[in-house]
């Protein structure tokens, strides 16, 4: 498809979106109202300035129905990512939204180079977290031989593995090279099995890593790019060539913005993320803030393809941590600390990879109400907050109880995480 | 009949400790008695001092995490058994102990045991009972 072709799709598309927003969606029809802006303002790709940005707040505003876009006896399907205040944030999908983002994902697979001949182990987590389910059904539509075996279990994992035969792996770039170690020691020689192709993402890696994977595997190591809000994985996949992940951009429009001024930037600019949905039905988002910072390459790939690429994502405008796939804010922590019956904690977060693992330490400044003389008070405290974290963030950190002061103070933001992963 | 104690945290790095006794130095602080419980990650400096309030005052101004304790010093005779017989009264008494340590020197021909009990009333009472010595904070103070 042409780029003209691909603009003039988006914009029909859009227009029917905006359309579905504003007859279902209050919120939405609320916030057009407000800024004077009709429907039909809406003509083409060119007028998406004009429409208001959503931020994951209105999410959580909205929670847990709100933003749907059909009543609920139209979902077939609820997803739900970790949210900052105890409540996640909340997606929705029609069987038509099911049935796209299937096409979508086993595209993405596609473009790795999987076909209906190849055995596809699932290793992302399934459950409420879009990964596992996602990569699920688009692995199915492709044709291939699904394993959904989920995450864990990794000597397990490597048996199926070699018993299967399987030759696609997905799940997290982590996850990927804690089973790549595992083997070594299992005495597996993966590069000798039948494993070909690995479509990692969910979190964020560097090509130090893809290089690390590609050799200790003997596999081509694929960057899938996504986010619950505007669908799951499969939003951005990179190709053969890889480099940079192409945006599926009949299903999505993207666009870099200034995340100060929120202006549009050029293509070629690093800025924020910004996607809206197209054939979404259940939960179409308007220009959604992703808080991830990449930049958008329109020069054509050397594979043909015309969609826009995006790079690897940078870093993000807001200090969410994505730790062995799940987001962490500091502002959990912070509650959950909170929770405890302190008053202002001092706290940082210490991200590192362990091996093939992220691992994260929560320090703790010992606080004269929570000190004790017993070790097994502060034990016991350790092992409480442990719990808690546990079940509100659902991954385990180790709590690391430090002298007072010792967490750097700043004049401005605090300085809440040290991330030592070279990502 | 209580003696206070000092608790400091200390985490395990090194000359955290050498920090701590240096400044009680400074301040003319004599330590008495000491202990140290650890993990792998801290440690809890456990103290009797000569003036308490004026350790827990500049350990505290020098930024450490500090509490006072109440525990008893009691006095357990020096010889095979002497400690035992301690022990055997308050375990009769249902009295747990949370932990123990020796002082530096003895003020009498008998050893001097730090006790950190739970119930430390209940303790003195019951070693009072059994004509076992348990010291005053001050005679502890001034040893």
């Amino acid at each position: 498809m042409s780029r003209e072709g691909i603009r003039e799709l988006q914009g029909i598309r859009l227009q029917e979106t905006v359309r579905r927003v504003y007859d279902n969606v209050p919120f939405y029809q609320k916030a057009f109202r407000e800024i004077g802006l009709e429907p039909g303002d809406i003509k083409s790709v060119d007028d998406l300035s004009k429409l208001p940005f959503t931020v994951k707040q209105d999410l959580r505003d909205n929670y847990p129905f709100d933003l749907f876009a059909v009543p609920k006896s139209e979902l077939v399907r609820v997803h739900a990512s970790s949210g900052t205040t105890g409540k996640p944030i909340v997606v929705g999908y029609t069987q038509n939204d099911i049935n796209n983002w299937a096409d979508l994902m086993a595209r993405c697979f596609a473009m790795a180079g999987a076909t209906k001949d190849d055995t596809v182990q699932i290793a992302y987590g399934y459950g409420l977290f879009t990964g596992g389910l996602g990569c699920h059904y688009g692995a199915e539509r492709l044709g291939a031989t699904v394993v959904p075996i989920s995450g864990g279990n990794t000597k397990r994992q490597l048996m199926l593995m070699q018993d299967f035969g399987t030759t696609v792996l997905a799940c997290t770039p982590s996850y990927a090279l804690y089973l790549a170690e595992e083997a070594v020691h299992m005495g597996i020689d993966l590069p000798a099995s039948q494993l070909r192709i690995g479509v990692f993402g969910a979190e964020p890696w560097s090509d130090n890593m893809r290089k690390e994977l590609e050799n200790k595997m003997g596999i081509d190591a694929y960057n899938i790019y996504g986010l619950s809000e505007v669908i799951g994985p499969g939003v951005s996949m990179e190709c053969q060539c890889k480099n940079g992940m192409h945006i599926n951009e009949d299903y999505f429009i993207a666009e870099v913005v200034d995340p100060e001024t929120l202006e549009p930037l050029p293509y070629g600019q690093k800025g924020e993320l910004v996607f809206t949905s197209l054939l979404k039905e259940a939960f179409p988002v308007i220009r959604y803030r992703t808080r991830d910072i990449s930049v958008l390459i329109e020069e054509k790939c050397d594979c043909g393809r015309t969609f826009v690429r995006m790079e690897r994502v940078a870093g993000r405008t807001d200090d969410m941590l994505i730790i062995r796939g799940v987001n962490v804010f500091p502002s959990q922590i912070e509650s959950v600390l909170l929770a405890i019956g302190e008053t202002e904690p001092h706290y940082q977060l210490v991200v590192d990879r362990k091996g093939a693992m992220d691992d994260l330490e929560i320090w703790v400044e010992v606080s004269d109400k929570m000190f004790s003389d017993e070790i097994r008070r502060l034990e016991e405290l350790e092992r409480k907050l442990r719990n808690e974290i546990q079940s509100v963030l659902g991954i385990s950190a180790k709590i690391k109880l430090v002298e007072p002061r010792t967490i750097p103070r700043s004049e401005g933001k605090a300085k809440r995480i040290v991330d030592k992963r070279e990502l | 009949m209580k003696v206070k104690q000092i608790s400091v945290f200390l985490e395990n790095k090194s000359g955290r400790l050498a920090n701590v006794t240096e400044i009680l130095g400074r301040n003319n602080i004599n330590i008495r008695a000491l202990s140290i419980a650890d993990t792998s990650d801290f440690g809890i400096l456990r103290l009797i001092v000569n003036k308490p309030d004026e350790a827990y005052a500049c350990l505290k101004k020098a930024g450490f995490t500090v509490s006072a304790t109440e525990v008893i010093a009691v006095e357990v005779q020096d010889h095979p058994g002497g400690l035992a017989a301690v022990l055997k009264i308050l375990d009769a008494r249902g009295i747990n102990i949370e932990y123990l340590y020796a002082f530096l020197e003895k003020s009498s021909d008998a050893a001097l045991v730090v006790f950190r009990v739970e119930q430390i009333d209940e303790a003195i009472k019951v070693l009072g009972e059994n004509a076992i010595n348990v010291l005053k904070g001050e005679d502890v103070y001034k040893l």
